[in-house]
């Protein structure tokens, strides 16, 4: 398809977009949802598995207390009803990757619904709906081989690992969001981000979605205004909070160029391309899914009595927003300071930093300034850069002490992304500290004043702004390793000049 | 009227991955009508005041402690696999995307 897109202005100036997000979480249990087989990321394939979750005849699956508690949390933080008597489903399905040949889920009766998460898109709140939440267990993973490519296509067969089959999944979806308009990427990845922050709040997953413990299904669909919501498409693969945003702009920009010509949106499943930020289709179904659903006979109801329910919710944390609205107001930032502090997704690194003995300015600076800067150079995540709160805390307080100026701290923070050690032991091993033994300091500026006669003779004469030259001299001399400020006023005193 | 027609049944044959052939439809459509009839005479019990159910045992909330309990060695756990490669279950190609989850 070589079609020309339309510009996203006019695509957003003519159709309307709804989409909607269905979001799946890996919980971070000791063990699996039915079973108790470890959990830890890796390992060798199939070395963690038990009758249970490989199906074998006579097996019982038995629910884990600890997701069914993580899932309550999280309808909870999302404003869900909980259901006072709810049931898993088998959802039947013929593909290896699941030994059993169908997947315990939840069908009709899901442990949580009807609630919203609350997210902010340009200073604006968004409201949006949450269906439901519910329990499954994650599938086995499938190794195509026998092809040239190593992917499905041309694939001769499959090797399987059900190492992560049976790891408690939950599934978030949200109800259909219209009217975001040209915003509705955004609105879909603040959506993403803020149902991450949430989710790590309650501790329940390390939400990584480049791990796949956290991973995304983006819908989209658009129609003219005052019509009909048009067919959606959903869009897989999706992988990255940046990801998220990309995979609705692209999908908005091919079904309006598909309406544009006058042709119809397929209902699809389409996968996105890291690489080109497009959207390709998937297989389509061989006939409508058919995944037969019945309640699990092997698991009897769930019926979370009002105490429990009760309990859980009183001891959950504070939630993400109020907690950033809270550290705004502590840290005295405006909305837009703020929102430069999220956006660098250094919110908690201050805290930590602040927690660890900095001031929330010096904190900022380092995370927003050198650090960030790093991290986008790099490309990076800013909490992946190597350097950790407590040590920009350390760093501070050398810089507030007179040991390292600006300069050298930023040498010092260099050494501490590469792993050479602690602010202290860097600024010791690579001899950075600032000289402060005024005899050493003395005898540079005299080799300075020596060194350029014409310039001290200015000075002397009261040209007071020709001193800057002998302090970079010195400077040099120092290897930036001086205070400029103390030895501007060495120059001045020993040329006898005023400043 | 029959309780599953011949194209229900192609449906689930296609479903199961089973080569059935039009003959075969034939049969299977017609004894699988009669097990259907006859469990059928259940729903002529249930009234109104008898609610659908799924477990024959009142019990509810039967939860484990998320405490690790050591499984199956990969040897034991490959054991009864038809075939084996690189540690891993090795199946015939399935043409279709991952449906689950």
């Amino acid at each position: 398809m070589t079609t020309t897109l339309p510009a996203y202005d006019e695509v957003v100036a003519r159709y309307e977009p709804v989409i909607g997000l269905e979001t799946h979480v890996e919980l971070g249990t000791n063990t699996k949802m039915f079973c108790g087989c470890p959990t830890d990321f890796g390992g060798e394939p199939n070395t963690r598995v038990c009758p249970v979750c490989l199906g074998l005849p006579g097996s019982l699956p038995v629910a884990n207390k600890a997701a069914i508690e993580a899932t309550i949390r999280i309808g909870l933080a999302l404003n869900c009803s909980i259901a006072q008597w709810c049931r898993f489903a088998r959802k039947n399905y013929f593909y290896p990757d699941m030994p059993k040949d169908f997947q315990i889920s939840q069908y009709d009766e899901p442990l949580c619904s009807e609630g919203y998460l609350d997210v902010e898109v340009g200073g604006e709140l968004v409201r949006i709906g949450i269906e439901r939440v519910h329990l499954e267990e994650d599938t086995g993973k499938t190794l195509h081989v026998g092809g040239a490519t190593g992917r499905i296509h041309g694939a001769t067969e499959s090797l399987v690992d059900y190492n992560r089959a049976g790891i408690a999944l939950v599934e978030i979806v949200t109800k259909p969001v219209p009217g975001t308009g040209a915003l509705a990427p955004e609105v879909a990845r603040a959506y993403v981000t803020e149902l991450r922050d949430v989710l790590r709040s309650l501790g329940v997953s390390d939400v990584r979605m480049e791990e796949g413990s956290l991973r995304c299904d983006v819908n989209t669909s658009l129609n003219l205004p005052g019509e009909e919501w048009g067919t959606r498409t959903e869009t897989k693969n999706v992988n990255s909070l940046r990801s998220v945003e990309r995979a609705v702009r692209s999908e908005m920009l091919r079904q309006a160029s598909v309406l544009d010509a006058g042709g119809r949106i397929i209902q699809e499943t389409r996968h996105f391309q890291e690489d080109t930020g497009e959207t390709r289709p998937g297989r389509s179904k061989e006939t409508a899914t058919d995944y037969r659903y019945f309640p699990e006979p092997d698991l009897v109801p769930l019926a979370p009595d009002t105490a429990w329910v009760a309990e859980l919710k009183a001891a959950l944390p504070e939630l993400p927003r109020l907690h950033r609205r809270r550290l705004q107001e502590q840290w005295g930032l405006s909305d837009l300071d703020m929102q430069s502090v999220l956006n660098a997704g250094a919110v908690e690194l201050i805290e930590q930093t602040v927690a660890a003995g900095a001031t929330p300015a010096a904190a900022r600076k380092w995370w927003l300034g050198e650090l960030s800067r790093r991290a986008n150079e790099t490309g990076v995540e800013l909490a992946d850069i190597g350097a950790t709160p407590a040590q920009v805390a350390e760093l501070q307080v050398l810089v507030d002490a007179g040991k390292l100026n600006d300069k050298l701290a930023r040498t010092v923070l260099e050494g501490v992304v590469a792993g050479e050690g602690s602010p202290t032991e860097i600024m010791t091993n690579r001899g950075l500290e600032v000289v402060s033994d005024t005899g050493a300091l003395t005898a540079a500026v005299d080799e300075a004043i020596a060194a350029n006669p014409d310039i001290a003779d200015k000075i002397r004469s009261g040209k007071v702004a020709a001193a800057g030259a002998l302090v970079g001299a010195v400077m040099k001399t120092t290897r930036g390793q001086a205070d400029a400020k103390t030895v501007r006023e060495l120059v001045l005193e020993r040329l006898g000049a005023q400043g | 009227m029959a309780a599953i027609s011949r194209e229900e049944v192609a449906h689930l044959a296609r479903l199961s991955r089973l080569a059935v052939t039009e003959e075969e439809l034939d049969t299977f459509a017609g004894q699988l009508d009669v097990i259907l009839q006859a469990v059928a005479q259940v729903g002529e019990v249930a009234a109104a005041d008898i609610p659908p159910t799924s477990h024959s045992v009142p019990l509810t909330n039967v939860l484990r402690e998320d405490v690790v309990v050591p499984g199956l060695t990969p040897q034991e756990a490959l054991s009864g696999a038809p075939d084996v490669a690189e540690q891993r279950f090795r199946v015939p190609r399935i043409l279709d995307e991952d449906v689950a989850s």
